[in-house]
């Protein structure tokens, strides 16, 4: 069953609908509101929860009063520690699939609150309305305890931290005497870099509609990125078989790893349809969508010595990150410098501490969107030192293998990536010194950022069933976060096929369909595009052979190679006119549908033979007001080296909306804690501040050529991630070019940018 | 705080009131709390949910619709509060299979990615169009910011907008 991937294996070269801009296949259903969210499932009776959330970050509940709660007309329940069943006892049992190590958070399990806005409550009723009201009657009292939040003050305070998260890989050990080529080197940088606390703040806020059956069985409609992560939580949580528990989240409205775990209001959800043995649904307010993951905290020091050439000589790299007390949540934030530029004496190193916090969660691009953009303003930094060229610089640097390994890359176009994007935005013309462009008021400033991700590939399993109609289904349990998996996936089948797109359809976000891993970490087209691939081309092998076998010889003996599929035909590639439809072959053979299935799994050993990633070099122009410090990103060029691209449409849209990520990151997106309550003050999209239109350029997006056999049997390599990655740097490295102020703390807000000049 | 236990008699919810609006062209009569939004109102009492909840609190555009023509967040009115007016919801915008144009530049610009925003950017567009006021990108760009993307799909949608302005001045409708 196992579809052994080899080399050359590859997806054909272009002229199917592979690399064609194909419109999204959901847009009709997402421009007309047909597509249904998780708490836009319609049942009959449903219940509504509503969540009450902890006032203290740190203590003990003295005391639940539920009694007013309970009195309201249209209440049904109000679920608390002391009334909550009894369920799994093992850390193990709550681990789920994104899970890193340590004990996960258990809602309404006892008295404790481990952090500021954990469930406490749940208050279920008739309507959304008398829950939220009764809610409010729930009176909570604590016993507070000493709290810490804030990672500046305990910064001293911190540990290594192990392997503790499947895919992490801790720093590599240092290379040589960084320290002392440091202190002997021509041109010394040596800063500290700091970035916000910052939430993911899908659109579509976190809900669970749990739909309770007759038979004990569920039908939970989630906000997730993994449906079968979800009923695998379900089913260990609450020990039930998976054949009781499907769930689907056919839309999934942004999650950007925010659906990465299964959160608080999934399991409040199935607890109350299992108790009450009704459905319900609860969804987190907006205020609520900062109680659980966030992109974590965090301190940097880069340290760079060079030569007056512009060689690197020393390269220390060093980050403090938070984490919770109760878990240990890790992410790569400075293996990327090693990875990146070649240097002989390196140091990199990661260490955490443990706040009362949420534990963080993978955001769109963790680890790298942190530290990369510290070490490529620390570059921008050297290159003004040394009055070089930035690209120049990072071109005296360049390598073609991995210093952290010794393995050469898979493929690596990013000097294509500098050349090209550097082209298209007018590079040449900048002039070096720092307020040297101006427009009126307004300082103009040109920066320019490297980016880098992985290329991870996980194992997945597809079904197909082609049928007398000529329509192709095929399906896997992956989703769609807007990423556009449903298109990129029927683009796959469709030219392994020869069908139109329009022939195909791949159904997604259901927990029945075959297995695939959480949707994440750029690695959807890699891992279920190849099982994908492997699918279709057993259902077109045993077309062939059918075809073969036929009476008349349609295909006059030619050999599988010798075949094209073509416009739902088998074609003799050099003899056109010999050709036969699929639906003839498959009536000749007597079948009514032809059904594979297959599963993929990584080019293992190549793949261990070489470093995979994604490259970016990111140009950003900005204005900034010189009385008032205010920043506009008025232009932005990111050129990707991502390997073959399936659809640059969506594929533009990825990057080009991580862009916007981007300048979140740079200019407005931070998580504002008051540390005496230890509870964050800007839970909200008023005070927590997002890109908007107006805050958004024009942005130009170029794929540059680039040729991957290492990395999947399609060459594509995913570009969820890398989007966001120099996006930072370039804007931060823009603004000091306006400037002449280089503010190291994101986001670069408009005080600090005056602060400084004033100094 | 008082450590007096509080009163076990809360106010009991409010009794459901009848409301008629012109949904989508047809007059809907609800009985409903009168603390229900116009938002709610939507989604749960006439299961019309494509009109979206991103916040509740006025902050993300998510909810927009159209209330006679003029573009409105209905998570901050309650539905008792437009008692007889007509509203246009993102399933009143095609007419029948023909979608509206916004709807058809939205695809073609590849205006949206998770499609959680959209249902919000195509009505405030269509608000937008109606009150002829844009003029240039940037005027559009100004006149969207009270509709939050955090897909980030806004260079799309900014380019789908102009496109159907464009048609729009060409053909020389009325905007
Ligand atoms: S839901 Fe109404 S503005 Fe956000
Ligand atoms: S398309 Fe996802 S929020 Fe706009």
């Amino acid at each position: 069953m196992i579809a052994k991937p080899r080399i050359p294996d590859l997806l054909p070269e272009p002229g199917g609908p592979v690399g064609r801009p194909v419109p999204r296949v959901d847009g009709r259903l997402k421009v007309t509101g047909a597509a249904r969210y998780a708490a836009e499932h319609p049942v009959p009776g449903l219940l509504h929860g509503y969540v009450v959330s902890a006032a203290i970050a740190r203590g003990r509940i003295t005391g639940i009063d539920t009694a007013a709660a309970l009195a309201v007309p249209g209440v049904i329940e109000v679920f608390t520690h002391r009334n909550r069943p009894d369920l799994a006892r093992f850390d193990r049992t709550w681990q789920d699939g994104d899970a890193p190590r340590g004990s996960p958070f258990r809602p309404l399990c006892d008295d404790e609150v481990q952090f500021s806005l954990q469930p406490v409550a749940l208050v279920v009723a008739d309507s959304p309305e008398t829950a939220r009201y009764a809610a409010r009657l729930v009176e909570v009292t604590y016993e507070a305890r000493e709290h810490r939040t804030d990672l500046h003050a305990h910064r001293h305070d911190s540990f290594t931290p192990g392997k503790a998260k499947g895919g992490f890989e801790p720093p590599p050990p240092p290379r040589g005497d960084p320290d002392r080529a440091l202190a002997l080197a021509d041109v010394r940088i040596d800063a500290r870099y700091t970035q916000a606390t910052e939430h993911h703040n899908p659109m579509e806020m976190h809900a669970t509609t749990a739909v309770y059956h007759d038979d004990g069985t569920l039908t939970v409609y989630d906000k997730t990125q993994g449906a079968q992560n979800t009923r695998s939580y379900i089913c260990k949580v609450f020990g039930l078989p998976a054949s009781a528990v499907r769930v689907l989240n056919p839309f999934v409205g942004g999650a950007f790893g925010s659906g990465l775990r299964p959160q608080h209001q999934l399991f409040l959800a199935v607890m109350a349809a299992t108790q009450l043995r009704r459905p319900v649904r609860v969804e987190l307010s907006r205020p609520q969508m900062f109680s659980f993951g966030h992109r974590p905290e965090t301190i940097q020091r880069v340290a760079l010595g060079a030569r007056r050439d512009g060689r690197l000589t020393a390269l220390i790299h060093e980050a403090v990150q938070e984490s919770s007390r109760h878990e240990t949540y890790v992410e790569i934030v400075v293996n990327w410098s090693g990875q990146q530029y070649r240097c002989d004496n390196v140091r990199l190193d990661y260490r955490l501490v443990r706040l009362d916090r949420a534990t963080p969660l993978d955001q769109r691009a963790p680890g790298a969107a942190t530290g990369v953009p510290a070490i490529e303003m620390a570059m921008d930094e050297l290159a003004f030192a040394l009055d070089v060229d930035p690209v120049d610089l990072r071109l005296r640097n360049y390598t073609d293998t991995d210093p952290n390994t010794g393995k050469p890359f898979s493929s690596k176009e990013l000097r294509a990536c500098f050349a090209q994007g550097a082209e298209r935005f007018g590079w040449a013309r900048r002039r070096p010194r720092p307020r040297s462009m101006r427009d009126g008021r307004e300082l103009i400033g040109w920066g320019v950022a490297a980016g880098v991700w992985d290329a991870m590939q996980g194992r997945a399993t597809a079904r197909a069933v082609l049928g007398l109609d000529g329509r192709l289904t095929v399906s896997s349990a992956t989703a769609d976060i807007g990423t556009g998996t449903y298109t990129v996936m029927s683009q796959i089948a469709a030219e392994v096929l020869g069908l139109p797109v329009e022939a195909v359809t791949f159904r997604l976000g259901d927990s029945d369909l075959p297995t695939a891993p959480i949707e994440g970490g750029s690695w959807t087209v890699s891992t279920v595009g190849s099982a994908v691939k492997a699918v279709c081309d057993r259902v077109r092998a045993r077309l062939f052979d059918l075809a073969s076998a036929m009476d008349g010889a349609p295909l006059g003996g030619a050999g599988a190679r010798d075949v094209t599929f073509a416009g739902g035909h088998i074609v003799v590639t050099a003899d056109p006119v010999r050709r036969v439809s699929l639906t003839d072959v498959m009536r000749s053979g007597g079948l009514p549908a032809i059904e594979e299935e297959a599963m993929s799994l990584p080019y293992m050993v190549a793949r261990s033979r070489h470093t995979l990633g994604t490259h970016s070099a990111v140009f950003a122009e900005v204005r900034v007001d010189e009385d008032l410090g205010t920043v506009r990103v008025t232009r932005v060029v990111s050129a990707i080296a991502a390997g073959r691209i399936i659809n640059p449409r969506t594929a533009a849209s990825q990057i080009s909306g991580a862009v916007v990520w981007g300048i979140g990151m740079a200019l407005e997106e931070e998580t504002i804690f008051d540390h005496t309550l230890g509870r964050c003050m800007n839970h909200d999209l008023a005070e927590y501040h997002v890109p908007v239109n107006a805050d958004v350029p024009e942005i130009d997006v170029i794929f540059v050529d680039e040729r991957d056999t290492v990395v999947n049997p399609l060459g594509a390599k995913g570009v969820g991630e890398i989007g966001i990655v120099g996006v930072p740097a370039a804007i931060a490295n823009a603004i000091f070019h306006a400037t002449g102020v280089r503010v190291r703390d994101l986001p670069i807000t408009l005080d600090k940018i005056l602060m400084r000049q004033e100094e | 705080m008082p450590d007096s236990p509080r009163s076990t008699r809360p106010a009991p919810p409010p009794e459901p009131v009848a409301v008629t609006l012109t949904v989508n062209g047809a007059e809907r009569t609800l009985k409903i709390a009168p603390w229900t939004s116009l938002l709610d109102a939507l989604r749960l009492h006439l299961d019309l949910t494509g009109t979206k909840k991103g916040c509740d609190h006025g902050q993300c555009g998510a909810c927009t619709v159209l209330v006679d023509g003029r573009r409105i967040n209905a998570c901050l009115t309650l539905a008792v509060m437009q008692e007889g007016r007509s509203v246009t919801t993102v399933e009143g915008l095609a007419r029948g299979d023909a979608l509206h144009p916004l709807q058809e530049a939205f695809i073609a610009c590849d205006a949206l990615q998770c499609g959680y925003c959209t249902p919000g950017q195509l009505c405030s567009a269509a608000g937008l169009l109606a009150e002829g006021k844009a003029r240039s990108d940037d005027d559009i760009r100004e006149l969207m910011s009270g509709n939050i993307c955090r897909c980030g799909a806004y260079p799309g949608i900014v380019a789908a907008i102009r496109s159907v302005m464009n048609r729009r001045a060409t053909d020389g409708d009325a905007p």
